[in-house]
């Protein structure tokens, strides 16, 4: 009696090796690659998303950091300089000067130019600049009656022309300015009278009226956040390693315990805004108003502070915990063992082996509250100030932004000088927060230990 | 800075009781610290503690007590002058709360004019006597602080400088009354705890204790942050509902506050609520699937290297702050969809801020959050169970779809709801990308309003408190802060009860 083995095979009768595969199997191969297929595309959609982010602020970003200037000679003489000061529209006097001077200075480089009075190519430079002009001779009173150079800011116009974002076509329904006068930029950049240079005034200046975004600064919003961060820093890093230990190490098991622990979950998922609201509620209105504490106003830094480090508590508590519970347990019996107390313990031992993890807990943490927006709209942190450092309590207390919100400002301008300059911040917060990150991952591969 | 001062005299005292404590422990040990109970520093740290802490404490309660005090007695001097006579009912409740706000403004104003006065007798620009002095038909007060550089927002009126000037003497006062007090109170601990400083005292069991306490202190600021949460918003959502049906609130499907319209205006929540859940629905149609496939290939398949590169690249995307993406979907995905679905395209999408704008950036910045909380999850899945789906002749995507998703599916629903919770509380990205009208609408390309970007637009600015249209902001807080409360508990409820124990 002889078995057929080949009837008992079950799928296609044909002479099948091992080496060939059946289609049941290559179906099943095709599914596996299919699926590995669409995990990849997974992955690649993110890190395209973020080729694509990255591209576009720093895209549209990086020209904030160039500003186009003209270069003018002139002599302010005594007299135009003290009439112009007695005059109660003193910077628009310096401004004439100004103007008188670049038509000279147009002239003497040979430019043929249909303008023949100063006022015709008002367009072309700042509305600031005038002011520029006064500043810089209060503070040389050497220089006038003396010829000297003076470099003048161009309109925002003017630059966003250089920087492509303005076009003869887009400047035909405006009135200020003319296609005479971007002729005339176009030959002035020739000759290099007007170039575009490194802009200083965006990373050290403040913010200006919504008429110069020429002159505009991201400078006083980074001391609101510096201000911010020391009152987060100061806040959070003690409340929060106390809080740890104590949880960690000391608190018993009971209800109260647990409650403090599903507390600082639930925190953590607050929404940012509500802690804008409390900050709102609790600081402004009622520590500042009915308590009349003056330091606890709209637009302090103090108060933005104290809510960033509200938000950002349970963040650190949580990993100021991981990192304490990373520490084995045998350094603790060890010290125990030794007569330590469990204060001792705590801090002498456990607590410095835990310090790389809760500093670099800590830094994450700041991070988070630097970029961090909703709560500064809902205190008032988006004033109007000029850069003015006075005393250490004004610099706590007294009105000011945040870099996030400084952004939010020029966004809500909704125009593409104010975009740029947004674009702009975004850069300079993102290098902060990198900074901050790399640090913290410098930190934890530097201190990491494996017990 | 004589608060300053006060601070510094206390420190000094502490310092001084340090080194005094820890002496004199020695010497009643005969200058053997063996013979002590405890360390002797100790000692110096038992002083100094019982120095600070009860003067501090006393410094923060008086302060509170001097500043309530204070205001109120000065508050009288600032009339409430506005008539009420023939006012009924509402509108006699609307007009006592303007009657306050204005008061308040010029309490605010008060303040600000004695902080000018102070700076102006610290800065030596008047003596005392002369800021005392000042009135108004003489001095032009408001030019005197603007040319020192101090804030004016309002007019000095004549009972706003004497009020002021009046807390200015007040304050004078209890502050000498105060260093007086603390200083008492630093001298009496710190003799009490210098004769305690003996050599059987139990000094390290006593500093313990304290620090003990400190330690529990600190960790109870989370229950404060919330019980502050909960008054703050409590409080004015209140006083909302208090002026405004509450019902017109729930369940109004039109929402358009008008600046002084009073009770009288549709102030519903529906619109917002629809336009917030529908923001987030579409930016978990697309995080979920691209951040869960993502996760699993990074913790199934990709090699060590690949996961070293990709993890932190994703972990960047995660920390870009809100108003990037805000500015992102407003000035390139907003044109961008508009070219297609706009009226020079399908012409469905008016403009380029929409749900679906703000919905698609939102699903990008979402997709981290998923992968990070989804990759370990699928981390936590033993081992063993993939070895035993791979010796069963499982293929490697059988075994992550027939058995360690749906051993990690309570953990995935866990992190998909708290994504969501996270979608529903995001703000600066609908702030920008979202538009700002409230509408019921099933067009995912027309532009919508969410509850947080309203908490926004009625709080910033001139915000008159009396106003329903600026207290809805507070309703709508009190909305968004019990949403995703219950959002989080339901994660949290769904992971610990199906979780599977291995």
């Amino acid at each position: 009696m002889t078995m057929e083995h080949t009837d008992a095979v079950p799928g296609p009768s044909t002479k099948s090796s091992l080496y060939a595969l059946s289609p049941h199997v290559k179906k099943r191969n095709a599914k596996e690659a299919r699926f590995k297929a669409i995990g990849i595309g997974a992955i690649l959609i993110g890190l395209v998303f973020l080729v694509i982010l990255v591209t576009q602020i720093v895209g549209n970003g990086a020209s904030a950091f160039q500003q186009t200037r003209i270069d003018v000679e002139l002599t302010v003489s005594q007299e135009e300089f003290d009439s112009a000061e007695k005059s109660s529209l003193k910077t628009s006097k310096y401004r004439g000067i100004l103007e008188n001077a670049l038509l000279v200075t147009i002239q003497e480089n040979g430019i043929e130019t249909p303008f023949t009075k100063g006022k015709d190519i008002r367009p072309l430079i700042s509305s600031g600049a005038g002011n520029t002009l006064r500043q810089h001779l209060l503070t040389h009173p050497d220089q006038i009656g003396e010829p000297f150079k003076f470099n003048v800011l161009t309109n925002g116009t003017v630059d966003g022309y250089l920087k492509g974002r303005v076009s003869r076509e887009s400047i035909a329904n405006d009135k200020s300015i003319n296609e005479a006068h971007l002729e005339l930029v176009d030959t002035l950049k020739d000759s290099g009278v007007l170039r575009k240079g490194f802009n200083m005034g965006f990373i050290t200046g403040n913010d200006t009226s919504d008429l110069r975004p020429e002159q505009s600064g991201f400078g006083q919003s980074m001391l609101g956040s510096l201000a911010m961060m020391i009152v987060v820093l100061l806040v959070c890093l003690p409340i929060s390693v106390g809080a740890s230990i104590y949880l960690e190490e000391f608190a018993p098991k009971n209800k109260i315990t647990d409650f403090i622990e599903v507390n600082i979950s639930n925190l953590a998922a607050v929404p940012s805004i509500v802690f804008g609201i409390l900050a709102l509620a609790a600081f402004i209105q009622f520590g500042g108003g009915t308590l009349g504490f003056s330091a606890l106003r709209n637009s302090a830094p103090l108060v933005g502070g104290l809510a960033l480090s509200l938000m950002t508590l349970p963040t650190i508590i949580i990993a100021t915990r991981a990192s304490l519970k990373a520490v084995p347990g045998t350094i603790r019996e060890a010290a125990l063992g030794l007569g330590a107390s469990r204060m001792q313990a705590v801090f002498h031992h456990i607590l410095p082996l835990a310090m790389p993890g809760i500093l670099t807990g800590t830094i994450i943490g700041l991070a988070a509250a630097l970029g961090e927006t909703a709560p500064l709209l809902m205190i008032g942190m988006v004033a109007f100030v000029q850069m003015d450092l006075d005393s250490v309590s004004g610099f706590f207390s007294d009105p000011n932004v945040g870099m996030p919100a400084q952004i939010y400002i020029w966004a809500t301008r909704a125009d593409g000088a104010w975009y740029e300059r947004a674009w702009g911040g975004i850069i300079i917060l993102l290098v902060f927060l990198l900074t901050m990150n790399i640090i913290a991952i410098i930190l934890r591969r530097r201190f990491e230990r494996r017990w | 800075m004589p608060g300053l001062w006060l601070v510094l005299i206390v420190l000094a005292l502490a310092i001084a009781g340090y080194v005094i404590g820890r002496q004199r422990a020695l010497q009643s040990g005969g200058g053997n610290s063996r013979a002590l109970h405890s360390l002797p520093r100790f000692y110096g740290w038992n002083v100094a503690i019982k120095v600070l802490l009860p003067a501090f404490i006393w410094l923060a309660v008086w302060s509170l007590v001097q500043t309530i005090i204070v205001e109120k007695t000065v508050s009288g001097i600032i009339p409430k002058e506005e008539i009420t006579i023939g006012l009924e009912g509402e509108d006699l409740d609307l007009a006592l709360k303007v009657i306050d706000a204005n008061h308040s403004l010029r309490m605010a104003e008060m303040r600000r004019t004695a902080e000018g006065l102070n700076y102006l007798i610290a800065a030596d620009l008047l003596t005392e006597d002369e800021a005392q002095n000042l009135t108004l038909d003489k001095v032009d007060v408001e030019k005197l602080l603007k040319d020192a550089g101090q804030v004016v927002t309002g007019e000095i009126i004549a009972p706003v400088l004497k009020a002021s000037q009046r807390k200015l003497a007040l304050d004078k006062r209890a502050d000498i009354m105060k260093s007086i007090f603390i200083i008492g109170v630093a001298l009496a601990f710190f003799i009490y705890s210098v004769l305690q400083s003996h050599k059987d005292y139990r000094a390290r069991n006593s500093v313990e204790f304290m620090i003990l306490g400190l330690l529990v202190l600190m960790a109870c600021i989370a229950i404060l942050t919330t019980v502050g949460i909960v008054l703050s918003l409590a409080f004015n959502t209140v006083e909302f509902f208090s002026i405004y049906n509450w019902t017109d609130y729930l369940f109004g499907t039109t929402w358009s506050p008008r600046s002084g319209a009073g009770t009288h205006q549709p102030l519903g929540l529906l619109p917002l609520l629809w336009g917030t859940l529908y923001i987030s629905i579409i930016a978990l149609v697309v995080a979920v699937p691209i951040g869960l496939f993502a996760a699993i290939y990074l913790a199934e398949y990709a090699s060590p290297r690949v996961r070293g590169f990709v993890k932190p690249a994703l972990e960047v995307l995660a920390g870009i702050p809100s108003i990037v993406y805000g500015l992102f979907a407003l000035i390139t995905v907003g044109p961008m969809l508009l070219d297609i679905f706009g009226n020079s395209g399908i012409g469905i999408m008016p403009g380029a801020r929409s749900v679906m704008t703000a919905g698609l950036v939102m699903g990008i910045m979402l997709i981290p959050f998923v992968s990070s909380l989804s990759d370990d999850i699928i981390n936590a899945v033993p081992q063993y169970l993939r070895d035993g789906s791979y010796g069963l002749g499982a293929t490697h995507s059988e075994t992550i779809k027939q058995v360690i998703l749906p051993a990690a599916l309570p953990g995935i629903v866990g992190a998909i709801i708290l994504a969501a919770s996270r979608a529903i509380g995001e703000t600066m990205l609908v702030v920008f990308g979202a538009g700002a009208a409230g509408k019921l609408s099933g067009n995912p390309f027309e532009a919508m309003t969410t509850v947080t970007a309203k908490i926004v637009s009625q709080l910033t600015g001139d915000a008159d408190f009396t106003q329903p249209e600026v207290l809805v902001a507070y309703a709508l807080g009190t909305t968004l802060f019990i949403l995703t409360l219950a959002l989080n508990f339901i994660a949290q409820r769904i992971v610990n009860k199906y979780r599977e124990q291995y």
